[in-house]
């Protein structure tokens, strides 16, 4: 099992979180305005990234708050994780060498 | 062979020799033309079943199938073989239905054997809404002509007598519904009968030939690139399940479904003791007995997006208490193999078939963790569509546009299986 780092909690089995999607998903600024096409893109359409991926965790069996990770949906590394109002990092193609931030 | 004979002949034996020949090869391993009517990315159960209706049912056979590793090797290698059509909703009936009544007669249409087996399956209800929604399902599914049954414990009992129906466990047994109908088939020999049957038409089947990305002309997909060169197309079929969003990420399209890894593993081989298929929803778990002996066993999807070809082994885990709290005889069966598949799993666990915002590109994806199932029906409904360039009525409700619509195919939960 991998070690994600909640960044309030430290480093905890993977068991002790719940994964929330992808991340940088805002509320409609006019929800009243958008058409039938724009509800749909926020309800049902999600990136589906095959790589780096920035998505949302919960950690939901220690501190319950939520944080964001960049992880790579093809090795399930955690690249690094950092808070909701932490902008989002560059996500450029991950080095392959490059070892998980949990320890 | 005799290694006394050898010696006193003084020469020394071929090794091998005395083995039969090589079987002959089921298909063609053939070089792609440069252009084709009809270009299927993905040669897995979907994409080589249509191969075989386009030209069974529509005489249509300038067609390749194009693969980028072997054939059958993705989620086609990687399932549990469950087949049944017990869903709740006419949609998701009719489709998986019209497959099941195509697999009762597979074998004599693909002239190859492929060990369907008719052993029924038995979806267990542990509480009170379970059995509610079980009862409905059951009512439901007759009036779709889909043979059901509700079976109380004790019937329950008679048709699977491994199955722990005592009172005294967490979530007993209150009772199933009974498709006697459903089965498992051998997933490889599908695939290979398929594929057999589409070379012998003529079809052009093209393995390791990745698609890198698709050339356009305005509302039209002229052809497809790939690690084996371009390839004009006049339609195009994308039938590459978990690796769909990477493809049409490339033509620019947005489609609703999230790439997730789906586990199953098999025991050691066992004396027969398991007669049916067995499926939990709360205690998840699905269970059948493979006909050489194994245990095949699956459960729930990785709760994280992935696109690595294995899960987390906390998930197994989760899988083997159910299954021994289902099945106590089974809790010295030791684990032989596990591997995973990338599933493509849609907002509302339905399948997402027909056109796309390019004309002559069709989209077949969003099976989730049940495709295998749907295998010839899908192929033939999709060959159809292609044929006539209209969806096939078995697949129009499950169209990319239901999402802006809002015209769902909620099976949640109401599949008899949790997604």
């Amino acid at each position: 099992m991998q070690l994600i780092a909640c960044p309030w909690c430290g480093p905890r089995e993977e068991v002790e979180f719940h994964y929330g999607g992808q991340a940088h998903v805002p509320y409609p600024d006019s929800p009243a305005e958008l058409s039938d096409e724009e509800w749909a893109l926020y309800v049902f359409f999600r990136d589906n990234t095959k790589g780096r991926f920035a998505e949302r965790w919960n950690h939901t069996t220690g501190c319950r708050r939520w944080f964001n990770a960049i992880r790579d949906t093809t090795t399930y590394r955690f690249e690094s994780v950092y808070r909701l109002d932490d902008p989002k990092p560059p996500v450029t193609e991950l080095a392959r060498s490059r070892r998980s931030t949990a320890p | 062979m005799s290694l006394g004979s050898s010696h006193a002949t003084g020469t020394p034996p071929t090794p091998g020799a005395d083995l039969p020949e090589h079987p002959d090869l089921l298909w063609r391993d053939t070089e792609p033309k440069r252009t084709y009517d009809v270009v299927i990315v993905g040669g897995g159960g979907h994409g080589l079943a249509t191969a075989h209706y386009l030209a069974k049912n529509h005489g249509i056979t300038d067609v390749a199938v194009l693969e980028k590793g072997w054939l059958a090797g993705g989620n086609m290698a990687r399932n549990t073989t469950i087949i049944r059509s017990n869903y709740l909703w006419d949609e998701s009936s009719g489709i998986y239905e019209h497959a099941l009544k195509l697999w009762e007669g597979l074998e004599d249409d693909l002239g190859y054997p492929i060990l369907f087996s008719q052993r029924g399956v038995l979806n267990l209800a542990h509480t009170l809404q379970d059995v509610r929604d079980s009862v409905r399902r059951v009512e439901a599914n007759k009036l779709n002509g889909v043979d059901a049954e509700w079976l109380e414990p004790d019937e329950v009992r008679k048709v699977c007598p491994v199955v722990n129906t005592s009172t005294d466990i967490r979530y007993p047994v209150l009772g199933a519904t009974y498709q006697p109908r459903a089965g498992i088939a051998k997933h490889d020999f599908v695939a290979w009968g398929f594929a057999r049957r589409a070379d012998e038409a003529g079809i052009d089947l093209v393995q390791d030939c990745e698609v890198t990305g698709f050339t356009t002309d305005g509302d039209r997909v002229t052809g497809v690139r790939t690690t084996r060169g371009a390839i004009g197309a006049g339609t195009v079929v994308l039938c590459a399940a978990g690796h769909t969003s990477v493809l049409t990420d490339m033509l620019g399209i947005r489609v609703p479904i999230q790439s997730h890894p789906l586990q199953a593993l098999v025991s050691e081989l066992l004396e027969p003791v398991h007669p049916t298929v067995v499926m939990s929803n709360a205690v998840h778990v699905y269970v059948s007995q493979a006909h050489k002996g194994e245990l095949v066993m699956g459960a729930g999807v990785d709760s994280y997006n992935g696109y690595g070809q294995r899960g987390a082994f906390h998930v197994i885990e989760r899988q083997m208490a159910a299954a021994v709290e289902l099945f106590p005889v089974f809790a010295r069966a030791h684990l032989l193999r596990t591997w995973g598949g990338i599933v493509d799993v849609s907002p509302d666990a339905s399948p997402i078939v027909g056109r796309t915002p390019y004309e002559n590109v069709y989209l077949n994806c969003g099976w989730g963790t049940g495709g295998f199932k749907a295998t010839p029906g899908i192929g033939s409904a999709l060959a159809h569509t292609i044929a006539h360039d209209e969806p096939h009525p078995l697949v129009a409700p499950f169209s990319l546009d239901r999402f802006v619509t809002g015209a769902l195919v909620d099976e949640h939960g109401a599949a008899a299986v949790a997604h």
